[in-house]
């Protein structure tokens, strides 16, 4: 029997999770080895260089590149305060000298006696790294961070906006089916995961906001609300750095479409258990999904290590129709063409036969079917 | 292990001393960031060939991470159609060629991991900046910003650009030698404050190259050398009126192999099996383009459509132009694309009725599933005009850069970089357009070729008398590569099994009134038809491929057919798989704004060429 490799997103009671938690530069791990963690414990720290500010003295104060030095009231490497005057020009015969005020609080970096140009470099920033996963410290990378493992239920989602937040699952939906309105959002849920079942609508993110809510997560969203919720129409799907107060998960695709049911079934059976979410995506070279992960107890039947998915279409694979005229639809592999056959844009393309949920038997191109990846519950 | 593994294992590739007259199999590889594509070139009857080609998934991502497994995975499926074994039992390319076994060269190209990333600046962002622009674009790079004194940013901005892009290397031009060097300084100290990481690891500094006034040098270096591993060649523009990127080029090439290449997963490997140094991807085609322009004196502009950006080169007059649109694409970047155009300007290709939210929700899905086809007549239409759009906008792009200085060591007058200063005409002039090159999944795959051929003319809009062709399966990157090392089975290669001509455009320039006369048309030799050609009218005549014939265009007053305004012309057409097709819609072509009507012309040209089934 023909076979394909058709990835998927992971969607799965009970995994071994592994997280690897570092700093974008060097600096201190909190940590110990085996230390047991928080999902919103800080892990890691650090400081960034604050933001250098160029001034051109020689310019400022009209002095020559080469004098610029003589007119400094600081050292370079000292603290300068907002507002100091670490700079002052003779002036016309000791007349009307000129001073300059430092614009930020920070240290005086470099003076440069070719263009007279200075930088003065902010506070430092600082930098936490959280947990995320909460688990044992497996290993600690020394002055970069650490990895955590644990078992969890871990989730992928296709897309989501804003990056990485945390709370209780909260479902607000009956089924599948019922879009995630503002209607259903109310005070109590704040600082929650909230779970809805097809649509996100655009009110309903714009509620979740004034209220607090750690995340919304539902099937699908419509491009135009998308497009007033960011403000812009978004170009390319890599995200994650949007600054809107709340995570958006998406775990189907634009539209309406109702959140698969086995995505829904685990999601609810973790009701009211704390979790991680993260709506970074990135669809390029190196693919990010938005993950949930909620950590979990191990259990001997629904257990699955990451290596043991395999990614492999066979006959009987649960499987969606990522494409139309069937976008969206669930259904199980039947068959596997081994040759190609033409389609009805007159491609010519290897296929797979899926008889939908819904009970028909459809041909589609084996590019267009995504698997449904990992345990079922 | 035998000689030939410890060969492969430790010479480093540009040590091997090649021998062009006896290669008789010729293995090629081009590791795309999806696919990992390979061809054998075989000496068939005394003639280079290119006889087979295998494909495999890039493995430079986890769990594989060695993007040498993909290669030998493609190796093995080319081998296997071949009925030529190139991988011994130790998962090693064979070499030398002995009977039915092995190849004697490897060679390959690189675009993976999102190809060649590049920050450049120069003092003025017209005139250094963009020869510093150009240098890192004809050597494969994509540029992701370029900072210049005037470019309207204040310091502070430019030094957080710095520190927020992480690209591979930098390049810093600036002044002309002996002039001032202020400037080019001031460039260097907003650069040192920033501490530029470099993209892969944070284990090696980052490469910068300066190729500014020679005089500066030592000054740049006093600011750069405690942050960057900064290495300096001679000034890319020497003079004002003195283009010379060659050694720029040459340094971002070593750089490519030295830092980015060596830091990928498995590159340090692929580096010593290959037997010429390893090739960013479009510096390949580029190279390739440049040559055949050059060889059969042509004016010629190439295009490689992708999933996230699109690639145009152009060589008009022997001057060579390269642009990257890094969010122009077919799949990754169609919702840029859809914005970047807008729906309504997609839509005028698509003769039906669609709904705008479902649209707008169908193009998202195909971001956030960039590997799916259309299975539909009406997605394949849709997809098309997207292209359409896609194409037109990274034409507008590169013509709007392929101005003034191009092309190495190129003497120009005082007067003419003045101009260039104001943005002087761009060099791309689609009424000298000799041959239109198409490459990439939307032009390649199209299920029918008159459908390749109509993207290009709609998007293109070529003028006069313009052939056209597409890259049969993308094979330019490796016949690129392969002309650093023998040229010969490189230009035998590219004339016999690279192109697969479409046919052959002609397009009165000027615009009149539906059903206004343009020219009349009279074609003799392999094809006889005449008549005249009636705005708005799309013919389509049948001329095959190898075939040639004769036409003589006779404008009426205001139409352009290349010899000027009202001009008779008299040329060579050659056929296509497509044919000849007379394009009477008028340049610049204009489709109304009324959607009905639109759809009413656009349903009658596709009907014309026989563009979708009926």
């Amino acid at each position: 029997m023909t076979q394909a490799y058709t990835p998927g997103l992971l969607v799965t009671p009970c995994l071994w999770w592994r997280c690897r938690r570092v700093l974008p530069v060097t600096g201190r791990v909190l940590v110990r080895l085996h230390q047991q963690v928080t999902a919103e414990e800080v892990v890691a720290e650090t400081e960034t260089p604050g933001d250098a500010i160029p001034v051109n003295l020689s310019r400022t104060l009209g002095v020559a590149p080469g004098r610029v030095a003589s007119t400094l009231l600081v050292n370079v490497g000292d603290a300068v305060e907002a507002g100091q005057v670490i700079a002052q020009s003779e002036g016309l015969f000791g007349w009307f000298p000129k001073e300059y005020h430092s614009p930020i609080t920070g240290m005086l970096e470099s003076v440069s006696a070719i263009t007279g140009q200075m930088i003065i470099r902010g506070t430092p920033r600082k930098v936490q790294v959280r947990a995320y996963l909460a688990g044992e410290v497996t290993e600690v990378l020394p002055d970069e961070g650490v990895t955590i493992e644990a078992h969890a239920a871990v989730l992928q989602g296709i897309f989501g906006i804003g990056g990485e937040a945390y709370g209780r699952i909260q479902f607000v939906c009956a089924t599948p089916e019922e879009d995630l309105t503002a209607d259903h959002l109310r005070p109590e849920h704040r600082g929650a995961i909230i779970i809805g079942g097809r649509r996100i609508t655009r009110t309903a993110v714009d509620r979740a906001r004034e209220l607090g809510i750690s995340a919304l997560i539902a099937g699908g969203i419509d491009d135009q609300d998308l497009r007033e919720i960011l403000g812009y129409d978004l170009g390319v799907a890599v995200t994650g750095l949007e600054k809107l107060g709340l995570s958006v998960i998406i775990t189907e695709g634009f539209g309406d479409i109702a959140m698969a049911r086995r995505t829904f079934d685990l999601l609810r059976s973790l009701q009211g258990q704390p979790a991680a979410v993260n709506g970074t995506t990135q669809i390029r070279a190196g693919v990010l999904r938005p993950e949930i992960i909620v950590p979990v107890v191990a259990t001997t039947a629904a257990h699955a290590s990451r290596e043991g998915i395999s990614g492999l279409l066979d006959v009987g694979a649960p499987v969606r129709v990522i494409r139309e005229p069937y976008f969206g639809e669930l259904g199980e592999v039947t068959g596997l063409p081994s040759e190609p056959q033409w389609l009805a844009s007159e491609s010519k393309a290897r296929v797979v036969a899926v008889r939908l949920n819904r009970g028909e038997t459809v041909t589609v191109p084996r590019a267009n079917v995504e698997l449904m990846e990992g345990v079922a519950t | 292990m035998t000689e030939q593994h410890a060969n492969q294992a430790t010479t480093p590739a540009t040590a091997r001393d090649i021998n062009p007259d006896a290669l008789q199999v010729i293995l090629a590889t081009d590791c795309g960031s999806t696919t990992t594509k390979a061809i054998l070139i075989e000496k068939v009857d005394g003639v280079y060939r290119q006889t087979y080609r295998g494909e495999a998934p890039t493995t430079v991502e986890e769990p594989a991470a060695d993007v040498t497994i993909g290669v030998i995975n493609a190796a093995t499926e080319v081998g296997e159609l071949a009925g030529r074994r190139l991988v011994d039992e130790h998962g090693l390319l064979m070499r030398p060629a002995r009977g039915r076994d092995g190849c004697d060269i490897y060679i390959s190209t690189s675009s993976a991991g999102g190809g060649l990333q590049m920050l450049v600046g120069g003092v003025v962002k017209e005139m250094t900046g963009a020869s510093a622009q150009r240098a890192a674009l004809g050597a494969g790079a994509i540029v992701m910003d370029v900072l210049a004194a005037n470019d309207r940013r204040k310091p502070h901005e430019q030094i957080q650009r710095i520190r927020d892009l992480r690209p591979d290397m930098m390049l810093l031009a600036g002044g002309t030698d002996g002039g001032t060097t202020r400037h080019v300084v001031q460039l260097a100290e907003l650069v040192a404050p920033a501490r530029p990481q470099p993209r892969f690891g944070g284990q090696y500094r980052m490469p910068v190259i300066y190729a500014g006034n020679k005089d500066a040098a030592g000054m740049v270096a006093d600011v750069l050398d405690a942050v960057c591993d900064l290495s300096t060649v001679p000034n890319l523009r020497p003079t004002l009126e003195q283009e010379n990127l060659a050694p720029a080029r040459d340094r971002i090439h070593d750089l490519f192999l030295e830092h980015v290449m060596a830091h990928a997963p498995g590159y340090d490997k692929l580096i010593a099996w290959a037997d010429a140094p390893i090739m960013p991807t479009p510096g390949a085609v580029g190279d390739i383009l440049r040559t055949i322009a050059e060889r059969q004196q042509l004016n010629v502009v190439g295009v490689d459509i992708g999933g996230a950006t699109t690639d145009m080169f152009s060589v008009f007059d022997g001057a060579f132009n390269r642009t990257v649109s890094a969010n122009l694409g077919m799949s990754y970047s169609i919702s840029n694309v859809c914005a970047e155009a807008t729906l309504p300007q997609i839509l005028r290709w698509v003769p039906y009725d669609c709904d705008e939210r479902t649209l707008r929700n169908r193009v998202k899905n195909k971001m956030i599933r960039p590997t799916t086809i259309p299975q539909t007549l009406e997605a394949l239409i849709f997809e098309q005009a997207v292209s359409r759009e896609a194409l037109r906008l990274a034409y507008v792009q590169h013509r709007e850069f392929a101005v003034g200085l191009s092309g190495v060591q190129q003497q120009r007058s005082v007067g003419d970089a003045f101009r260039q200063e104001v943005g002087g005409k761009s060099l791309v002039d689609n009424m000298r357009l000799n041959l239109l090159v198409a490459s990439g999944g939307v032009l390649s795959h199209a299920p029918r070729m008159v459908q390749t051929a109509m993207m290009l003319i709609d998007a293109f809009e070529p003028e006069g008398i313009t052939r056209l062709a597409k890259d049969s399966i993308f094979m330019m990157p490796h016949l690129g590569v392969l002309a650093q090392v023998h040229p010969r089975a490189a230009m035998e290669v590219f004339e016999r099994d690279c192109l697969v001509y479409l046919g052959t455009c002609i397009a009165p320039k000027g615009t009149a009134k539906a059903g206004q006369p343009l020219c009349r048309y009279r074609l003799t030799g392999g094809l006889t038809a005449q008549g005249q050609l009636i705005a708005g009218d799309l013919l389509r005549l049948p001329l095959a491929d190898q075939s040639a014939c004769e036409v003589t265009l006779e404008p009426f007053a205001g139409f352009d057919v290349g010899a000027g305004p009202g001009k008779p012309l008299t040329a060579p057409v050659h056929g296509g798989t497509v044919g000849v097709i007379l394009d009477g819609r008028g340049r610049p072509l204009q489709l109304p704004h009324d959607r009905a009507l639109g759809q009413t012309i656009v349903a009658n040209w596709n009907r014309a060429v026989e563009m979708y089934p009926e």
